[in-house]
């Protein structure tokens, strides 16, 4: 983003915070990009001739006689099939020591699509982890998010999700990944062979916060060229949206904005849903599905961020530690995908539903029992089979290092049912139980 | 003249115009952005400054861009049409806007102005007549939509001529009035009227008097809203909401749906354009998408449209409402309209109220369910408009400036109840904390004894007694273990169970327990309440428990199947021998 010749350059600053700067300039737009004194930053706030400018790399150092030439241009990226297998900072410059890449210029956080071009989402995403694809199946054109602790295993399971996924394009946006994070998932993807389809915009711990403030939209640019330009199915992973929100608490803060709920500025819930709702299933075959992880304190999903992600997403995924098994599974009971009716038992075998829900609530009964258990009443037979039948759903279904298809998963769970219960137990419908019965040798 | 402007101030969508003439309050501008011309509303003013709030993304806007001002405030075209059509939130026609995506400052006109609607006159020439008055009637779907004396017409006028019976646009002129300075007025069948002013052309409001059917039954038989009613639905994420809703839309018995979509997800509002034209109307047996209108800004639209949409709902509902005809307006979320107003109040500066939403919020939404209601009409019909909001609380707590604002207007309180939802028990509505203040209403009492049978007022009662020492037993057997308590203490928690089973929970996905009527729903209440009625003898908890789960099961099958069918009267033979093998 070099300056052009006929630019006029500011070298007077009237004001300096820790994110903005105020000066005074004629005809500048709102939203526009401007570098001060070599850092790129973006105009907030226009107030006759004082522009405000948010400097995206934070204002450490700056003098008041700073250069500040004024680009024209809101944030923008070159989109061209070359940009597959690349790797780009916030600001869409290459990092991984390629060349520049030669494409058609988009300014990023474009408009939204018209909800009535919309199509229903209707394609399973088989990921082969049982706890997604068995019990909160992921549908194209869906948003859901990860809500895990940040000693969770997250960033491997959203790098496994990833690769996995049958999709034609793969966009990881990075935001606050230490930078041993964003090592793995290179590796990650480079071993996999899979670099040519995946596109990764990073910002790590080493660079300045605010940066981050670009990476979803430079992300879903790049998905909506594949998406609406290429017909292709695009997901998207942002990881993560805690921090992305901590970002716009610090500039809401700096421009001295009244906080709402913990002290995350009052248009969070906008904010984040033009994230989201870029995910959509277009008429012509083309799908972006986003999958986010929001780091939770303590478990806490009361807390804005959380709370805010969970009233615009269509589910959202927990991860936890089981203590029987020592794996992490994907709780099914606090985990749901609102789109998963779309596509069980009509793109994945009849007997998916029943399945599903039978496995669960026996899972649930096997919780009770452990109530009962560790309140000193007495089991039963039926508790004591519950709580031998959850070790094996956790260690065979639920644990997210099992890779299996959905067929599979099925049969597994028909395996389980066999070994621990009648058929009266499972209790599913007659002719599905007939049909999928195993009988057990056990 | 109209007054012009000169920007001079932006911060995201609130933009300072320095104006030349006079600006009044919500007044509608336009902005001129290299040609585009981007919609505002006027919030604010001081001085010769005018803070408007932009409709659309301010994006490339410079300090001296020029805008316009059009002396009125924000409008909506009314007219035959509105059903079945899909708008955004200051009534753009989403369907006849091109292109994948949304452009900016791209306007598209509400009604159709060249599809013919087959007009019959009701006023003849001579008539006296004044603003709200019918003057004829289209065919709107199966629907007679009224064509009135505009709204905006003061005094009374005579009328020189109605159009004949024919075909005629709606920018045709279908009737002459003489006002009473004997000036000429044309009137088509299009109007306009500003969206945040109630329309108040009716003779009367009286209190609400007769109940409205949902066909769910925890609303109908706990807790009923009336015809003109208020109710809100509050919830955690998660809890089932919009399944509820949109249950309700499919099912009420109302003549119009106006389903507004406020700041909610885009794919929900996929899911009714997927479904809804696929639905029959189960009273009509019409399509239901010919008698409903949706109002779509999803949470990825501007902003400052968020908060228009629920008034431009509201004033298409009150248009309905003008013709006699039973209107039902929904709006999910109210939450999001407020959050909007939230963004709106906070970049102005303004001093915060209680988690820095704006000070007036409550008197804002209790001005806005206040203009639901039903009205006596000055022809003598009657019209209502019944509003149901949902509420998203911030973290599920009730304890929050929008649930507790709207609780102290709206009637009746559906609460969702998180720890419902978890155990699957849907609709997720606690019987114990939701509350109809209709219940109270002599007027209610009546209709509802007269509808349904004596002393039905005092059953609900009963039941709810029930379910709610249920609970209290149930925790009681927690604490001390299925031993530790008296046998009554499980037929208490059973009967109970019986209820909620069989009354409260329902399946919104099951064609035919998703849709049960009023007739229904008390002949199986009774059922249940008869079997409260008696007792039984158990030897211990586990033979009681294993009763009332069998009693449960066969009236569930009751629940699945056709009423009064063979099939259901076969459950009923079954259930009877089950009672009887108890006593």
């Amino acid at each position: 983003m070099a300056s052009k010749a006929f630019q006029k350059i500011y070298t007077q600053l009237h004001a300096i915070t820790k994110a903005t700067v105020k000066l005074y300039a004629k005809g500048v737009t709102n939203d526009e990009l401007a570098t001060v004194d070599g850092r790129l930053a973006q105009v907030v706030k226009i107030n006759r001739d004082l522009i405000t400018l948010q400097i995206f790399g934070g204002t450490d150092g700056i003098p008041t006689n700073s250069e500040v030439i004024f680009l024209g241009e809101p944030p923008q990226i070159n989109v061209s099939e070359d940009i597959a297998g690349r790797f780009f900072n916030a600001f869409g410059d290459p990092i991984d020591g390629g060349p520049v890449v030669e494409g058609e210029t988009r300014y990023i956080g474009g408009p939204s699509v018209n909800p009535y071009r919309r199509e229903q989402p209707s394609e399973l995403i088989p990921t082969g982890i049982a706890g997604i694809d068995l019990n909160n199946t992921l549908v194209s054109g869906q948003k859901i998010p990860f809500f895990a602790d940040p000693d969770q295993p997250y960033n491997q399971v959203m790098a496994q999700v990833a690769l996995r996924a049958d999709v034609d394009k793969i966009i990881l946006g990075g935001m606050g990944l230490t930078n041993d994070d964003y090592l793995y998932y290179r590796n990650v993807f480079e071993n996999a062979g899979a670099l040519n389809k995946i596109i990764s915009f990073v910002n790590t711990t080493e660079q300045p916060p605010v940066e981050r403030l670009l990476i979803p939209d430079m992300a879903l640019t790049a998905a909506e060229y594949f998406a609406v330009d290429k017909n292709e199915k695009v997901l998207v992973l942002l990881t993560d949206m805690t921090l992305y929100a901590d970002a716009l608490s610090i500039v809401s803060n700096r421009m001295d904005q009244i906080p709402s709920k913990d002290s995350m500025p009052g248009s969070l819930y906008s904010d984040l849903a033009k994230i989201y709702e870029k995910a959509v299933q277009l008429p012509d075959g083309g799908s972006i599905t986003i999958i986010a992880v929001t780091t939770l304190s303590g478990g806490d999903i009361t807390h804005a961020i959380p709370d805010n992600t969970g009233y615009i997403t269509e589910g959202q995924l927990f991860l936890r530690t089981d203590s029987d098994t020592g794996k992490v599974i994907v709780d099914p009971f606090r985990s749901l995908s609102r789109l998963k009716q779309l596509v069980i038992g009509k793109k994945t075998r009849e007997d998916h539903n029943h399945v599903m829900n039978a496995a669960v609530r026996l899972y649930a009964d096997a919780a009770n029992a452990r109530t009962k258990l560790e309140n000193g009443f007495d089991l039963s037979d039926y508790d004591e089979r519950c709580l031998e039948y959850a070790i094996d759903y956790s260690n065979e279904l639920l644990a997210i290092d099992v890779n299996i298809d959905i067929t599979q998963m099925l049969d597994t769970a028909w395996e389980l049912f066999a070994k621990h219960f009648t058929k009266t137990e499972v209790s599913i419908k007659e002719e599905i139980t007939e049909k999928y019965w195993k009988d057990s040798n056990s | 003249m109209k007054t012009t402007g000169i920007v001079t101030g932006i911060i995201s969508n609130l933009v300072t115009i320095e104006v030349d003439g006079p600006v009044s309050q919500n007044e509608i501008c336009f902005i001129d952005l290299g040609g585009t011309k981007l919609m505002a509303e006027v919030i604010k003013v001081t001085g010769k400054e005018a803070f408007v709030q932009v409709y659309e993304s301010t994006r490339g806007l410079r300090a001296g861009d020029k805008a316009e001002f059009y002396g009125h405030m924000l409008e909506v075209d009314l007219g035959p049409g509105i059903l079945s059509s899909i708008y955004d939130g200051l009534q753009n026609n989403l369907k006849t806007m091109e292109g994948v995506f949304l452009t900016r400052g791209e306007y598209t006109a509400a009604l159709d102005s060249e599809k013919k609607w087959e007009f019959t006159p009701i006023a003849k020439a001579g008539d006296q007549v004044i603003a709200a008055d019918w003057l004829g009637e289209v065919k709107e779907g199966w629907l007679p939509h009224k064509i009135m004396v505009p709204f905006t017409f003061e005094g009374s006028y005579q009328v020189k001529s109605v159009a004949e019976a024919g075909e005629y646009t709606v920018e045709e002129t279908i009737a002459v009035l003489i006002n009473e300075a004997k000036e000429e007025l044309n009137v088509t069948m299009k109007q306009k009227w500003p969206i945040k002013i109630p329309i108040l052309n009716y003779k009367n409001k009286p209190r609400p008097f007769r109940v409205m059917e949902t066909r769910v039954r925890v609303i109908d038989t706990f807790n009923p809203i009336a015809e003109g009613g208020t109710g809100f639905i509050p919830g955690p994420f998660g809890s089932g909401k919009t399944v509820l809703q949109h249950a309700i839309s499919k099912q009420a018995e109302a003549d119009v749906i106006i389903f507004a979509a406020c700041g909610e997800r885009a794919n929900e509002v996929v899911e009714i354009f997927t479904e809804f034209p696929k639905l029959v109307d189960a009273r009509s047996g019409r399509m239901l998408m010919e008698r409903t209108s949706i109002i779509c800004n999803t949470s990825n639209m501007p902003v400052a449209a968020r908060e228009a949409s629920v008034y431009t709902a509201m004033t298409i509902g009150e248009y309905y409402r003008s013709m006699g005809l039973k209107v039902l307006l929904l709006a999910d979320s109210t939450s999001r309209w407020a959050q909007a107003l939230r963004e709106m109040s906070n970049r102005m500066e303004e001093l915060p109220g209680a988690d820095g939403f704006p000070m007036d919020l409550p008197a804002v939404i209790s001005g806005f369910y206040a203009r639901a209601g039903i009205v006596n009409l000055n022809n003598g019909e009657t019209g209502s408009v019944t509003f149901i909001g949902t509420v998203s609380p911030a973290g599920g707590n009730l304890k929050e400036p929008v649930t507790e604002s709207t609780k102290k207007v709206a009637r009746c309180f559906f609460a969702l109840s998180q720890n419902r939802a978890d155990m699957k028990r849907y609709p997720a509505v606690d019987p114990v904390d939701s509350y109809s203040k209709y219940l109270e209403y002599p007027e209610i009492i009546e209709d509802l004894e007269k509808k349904i049978g004596k002393n039905w007022v005092d059953k609900i009662g009963v039941g709810k007694n029930i379910v709610l020492r249920g609970k209290e037993a149930y925790e009681q057997i927690n604490i001390l273990g299925d031993d530790g308590v008296p046998l009554e203490y499980h037929e208490r928690f059973w009967k109970s169970e019986l209820i909620d089973f069989v009354i409260l929970q329902q399946d919104a996905f099951d064609s035919i327990d998703a849709n049960s009527p009023m007739e229904r729903q008390s002949y199986m209440y009774n059922l249940v309440l008869d079997i409260c009625d008696k007792s039984f003898e158990f030897d211990g908890f586990e033979e009681c428990g294993n009763f009332y789960k069998k009693l449960i099961n066969i009236l569930r099958q009751m629940n699945y199947t056709e009423f009064e069918s063979t099939e259901f009267n076969k459950y009923l033979e079954q259930l009877n021998n089950e009672i009887n093998n108890g006593k």
